[in-house]
């Protein structure tokens, strides 16, 4: 029989009792005492948006396929059972085994947004595992963080261990090899440590020290140790058709946000919009072969038992072999009631077939995310998306029967002036005119646009990294200015208008290019209280004001503040293959509107070439 | 040619830890393992076709059976040994296919012809009343057993007597038949609760441990009730 950690009362008592129990289809079972090394990964939300994300099924599934490593999940319980555990004093478990956290060799924490910070050290405090990484004895499990967030480390170095820089399915094995060394050896943390900062990819942040200017800028950052490099190459996986992905992914008793198959079918972006750190960071464009996509589209449906299948990748419409796969699998599994559900694809005449075929055109909706109003703001942002092409695309869809829009946009992007704002109504507006242009006795009612925008914030390795950030206030006027706009356009019936939380955005600002001495502010954030950020019905702005002034941390240094182009980034110690001289192009590029061409039609001598691989290599037109 | 499809009664059993898993989960774990283990299952016509496939009875969550029955149908024939390997070999622990029968053309499902139940109740230990057991027998040979129950407008006294067919007690573990079904329903809680009442113990939250043993169908009228197990109106399938 299995064990639940938590007692029936309490698992009665609660919401979803089953986020706790494990026991899922295709989750692993090992026996212990074959087991060396015991990995907790974790994903710090909750089960459902956790149980959503790829990359930890990537792991779990490579991680337990080592005979001697048993690797097990877990995710932040939610606020009714977090209350329970402090009171009760019961400690974090993974959910295979039940059993404590705090007993493993590793905890490994994805990090993937930065409002999950302090539900990082929600999960550490509820394992019973000290706060600080300065502070924890060599009875506690190694603290890893990995996932995009890591490519700025700095606000959580106090919290890690070590940081994985780049994707997982490469020196996960020489960490491990070394952790089983090291134990065989009789050595302690601090041995094992020494030898893991010597692995591509790992950052161990105690062996760094920094110094700050009398402006508050990084002077320099410096290793302590001889064994630390000065600089940390990314990791990445050059062959991603001969590599590890999960032909058994675990399936979830309760409904997950994303439920249903997910096949990954290149990672990278060849578009360089300069806003955009995943365009960035993940270069250079590798796509997975059609053979292999087919293999485990068929494999994954059948261990699961799910009903739909989507696939997944930035700028899925780049994807040279696209339509033999989304044809492959219309005709494959459409039969057996499979859903096929598409990324957003560029609206042109094939996806407009495609979507056809696989949805319910008078339930499904189109997208475009222009992200700027104008012309000149997108060539700003390197954005290659032309309203002739929006209203061309939008103009073939209404004519198909499609009368919904969905439009993305952001506001705050560098060089924007009110013209910019305005435009966002008036290409909405235009959209609109587009549709009933169409004979009434052909079209299919009123047609309904989206426009949402979201608010800008600066991230590392962009071309925008240099940029200042708006203020609260600002970012405020400018929603209502674009909200009064689309009142008085001709068919602002037609238009829906939504805009984000701009405290939130501030937030996220100051995490995103914060340094070391924001650990201190998260910290104490955490103990005014602040748990699961990212939900709105949790968020509490107050809290986070109050620690920045306990803390003395200053906002305005992270976000408005103007960078010099010689200034020392905190993050500049990693190495993403993307050089800061590009990135320094780019900022120039944009400021002077000129657009770079993408990866496909020609190099535009970024630096991820180093790779040896993908787009880098292959014919330009 | 008309293809017919064929009717099939499944019987499963879940315990454990599996008892957190709500009724709706249950429905979807099971759509998918119907797809794991390739049964051949039969779907309703439409722009989005589903399984066809109806639960007799949902079970509360911390409710844990022997009895639990699921009707499908199936495109082409399967023997019942078959079919339950495959199935049992996708399932999770503490589920498991017992039985997997076919039924008459003409059957009605199984959700619309219960109607009784067998559960078994324990209470948790150190939740237990005192000397409790010899005063079962009181309590089921009242003249009337009433109880109230809350709706969301009104309060009103219903006796329940009638709605037990059979209440035993031993080694601390009371076994009753009661009504089950769409037409009448008692639920087990319930009838512990008369009892609680009627010993003046009050219960602490979650001190039953509910079990449900089987689920019948009534083959006699209604006079004189005669009670045969949903799966006993299905014949093996043979190889």
């Amino acid at each position: 029989m299995r064990k639940t950690a938590l007692t029936d009362e309490i698992l009665l008592s609660i919401d979803k009792p089953a986020r706790y129990i494990g026991n899922e289809v295709n989750s692993v079972i090992k026996d212990l005492t074959q087991v060396n090394i015991r990995f907790a990964m974790c994903f710090p939300d909750v089960y459902e948006i956790g149980m959503s994300h790829l990359g930890i099924q990537i792991l779990y599934d490579m991680f337990n396929q080592m005979e001697d490593v048993y690797c097990e999940r877990v995710y932040s319980p939610w606020t009714d059972l977090d209350k329970i555990m402090r009171e009760r004093n019961i400690p974090l478990f993974a959910l295979e085994s039940q059993d404590p956290i705090k007993a493993f060799d590793f905890l490994g924490i994805t990090i993937q947004y930065e409002m999950c910070y302090t539900n990082i050290l929600q999960v550490l405090e509820l394992s019973q595992i000290p706060l600080l990484a300065s502070e924890r004895g060599e009875e506690f499990p190694i603290v890893i963080g990995g996932g995009p967030c890591t490519y700025n480390p700095e606000p959580l170095a106090d919290f890690f261990d070590l940081f994985y820089i780049g994707e997982g399915e490469t020196s996960y094995f020489p960490l491990l090899e070394a952790y089983r060394e090291n134990k065989k050896n009789g050595g302690n943390k601090l041995d094992f440590l020494k030898k893991a900062a010597q692995i591509p990819g790992i950052y161990v942040p105690s062996f760094y020290d920094v110094k700050y200017k009398e402006d508050g800028t990084v002077k320099e950052f410096t290793p302590n140790v001889a064994e630390a490099p000065k600089t940390i190459r990314k990791e990445i996986v050059m062959d991603v058709s001969e590599t590890f992905y999960p032909k058994k992914p675990v399936v979830p008793f309760i409904k997950a946000t994303q439920d249903r198959v997910v096949l990954e079918i290149q990672r990278g972006c060849i578009r360089g919009c300069r806003f955009c750190q995943a365009g960035m960071i993940y270069r250079p464009v590798r796509e997975r072969s059609l053979d292999m996509l087919k293999e485990y589209a068929y494999e994954m449906l059948h261990n699961t038992g799910y009903e739909e299948i989507s696939l997944s990748s930035l700028s899925s419409s780049d994807y040279s072999q696209l339509q033999g796969l989304v044809n492959f699998l219309i005709e494959e599994f459409k039969e057996q009631g499979v859903n096929i559900s598409l990324p957003s694809l560029r609206i042109d005449e094939f996806s407009l077939d495609v979507m056809s075929k696989v949805q319910d055109v008078r339930k499904s909706s189109l997208t475009f995310a222009p992200e700027a109003g104008t012309q000149r703001l997108r060539d700003v942002i390197n954005k290659g998306l032309t309203e002739e092409v929006i209203i061309e695309g939008a103009g073939k869809a209404f004519e198909s029967g499609w009368n919904r829009v969905k439009l993305y946009f952001m506001l705050g992007l560098p060089t924007e002036t009110l013209e910019d704002m305005v435009g966002i109504a008036e290409l909405s507006d235009k959209i609109a005119r587009r549709y009933y242009e169409i004979p009434k006795d052909q079209r299919n009612g009123k047609v309904q646009i989206v426009a949402s925008t979201s608010f800008f914030v600066p991230k590392p390795f962009t071309p925008f990294q240099w940029a200042t950030m708006s203020t609260k206030e600002e970012f405020i006027e400018k929603a209502r200015i674009v909200k009064q706009a689309i009142k008085s356009q001709l068919n602002q019936k037609s238009i829906k208008y939504n805009w984000h939380e701009a405290d939130l955005t501030v937030l996220e600002g100051v995490l995103a290019r914060g340094d070391r001495r924001v650990s201190k502010v998260i910290l104490q954030a955490y103990r005014n209280g602040c748990i699961y950020d990212a939900w709105s019905e949790t968020f509490d702005y107050s809290k986070w004001l109050a620690a920045f002034e306990n803390t003395g941390v200053d906002i305005n240094f992270y976000t408005t503040r103007e960078r010099a182009l010689d200034e020392i980034f905190p993050w500049d110690f990693i190495d993403t293959g993307v050089t800061k001289e590009f990135l320094k192009r780019e900022w120039e590029n944009a400021k002077n509107g000129l657009i770079t061409l993408n990866c496909k039609m020609a190099c535009s001598g970024c630096g991820a070439m180093i790779f040896n691989g993908g787009v880098c290599f292959e014919d330009k037109n | 040619m008309e293809v017919y499809a064929l009717k099939i009664r499944i019987k499963f059993k879940k315990e454990d830890s599996m008892k957190f898993i709500g009724h709706l989960d249950i429905m979807r774990y099971f759509q998918k393992a119907m797809r794991r283990a390739d049964i051949d299952i039969a779907y309703s016509e439409g722009y989005s076709p589903h399984q066809i496939m109806s639960f007799a009875s949902p079970l509360g969550v911390g409710i844990t059976s022997d009895g639990e029955y699921i009707d499908i149908e199936i495109k082409n024939r399967i023997s019942s040994k078959e079919a339950m390997h495959k199935l049992n070999e996708v399932m999770v622990e503490g589920i498991e296919i017992l039985s997997f029968r076919q039924l008459p053309k003409d059957s009605k499902n199984a959700m619309s012809i219960v109607e009784a139940a067998d559960y078994e109740i324990k209470f948790r230990e150190g939740y237990e009343p005192k000397l409790w057991e010899e005063r079962l027998k009181d309590f089921f040979t009242q003249e009337e057993i009433t109880v109230t129950k809350k709706t969301k407008k009104s309060e009103k006294e219903v006796d329940i007597k009638p709605m037990i067919y059979s209440l035993n007690v031993s080694n601390g573990k009371v076994s009753m038949q009661i009504a089950s079904g769409s037409a009448n329903n008692l639920k087990p809680e319930l009838v512990m609760q008369a009892f609680c009442e009627f010993i003046d113990f009050e219960p602490r939250e979650f001190a039953l441990l509910i079990h449900r043993k089987e689920l019948y169908v009534n083959i006699g009228d209604e006079s004189k009730k005669e009670f045969l197990a949903l799966e006993n109106l299905g014949e093996e399938l043979y190889e």
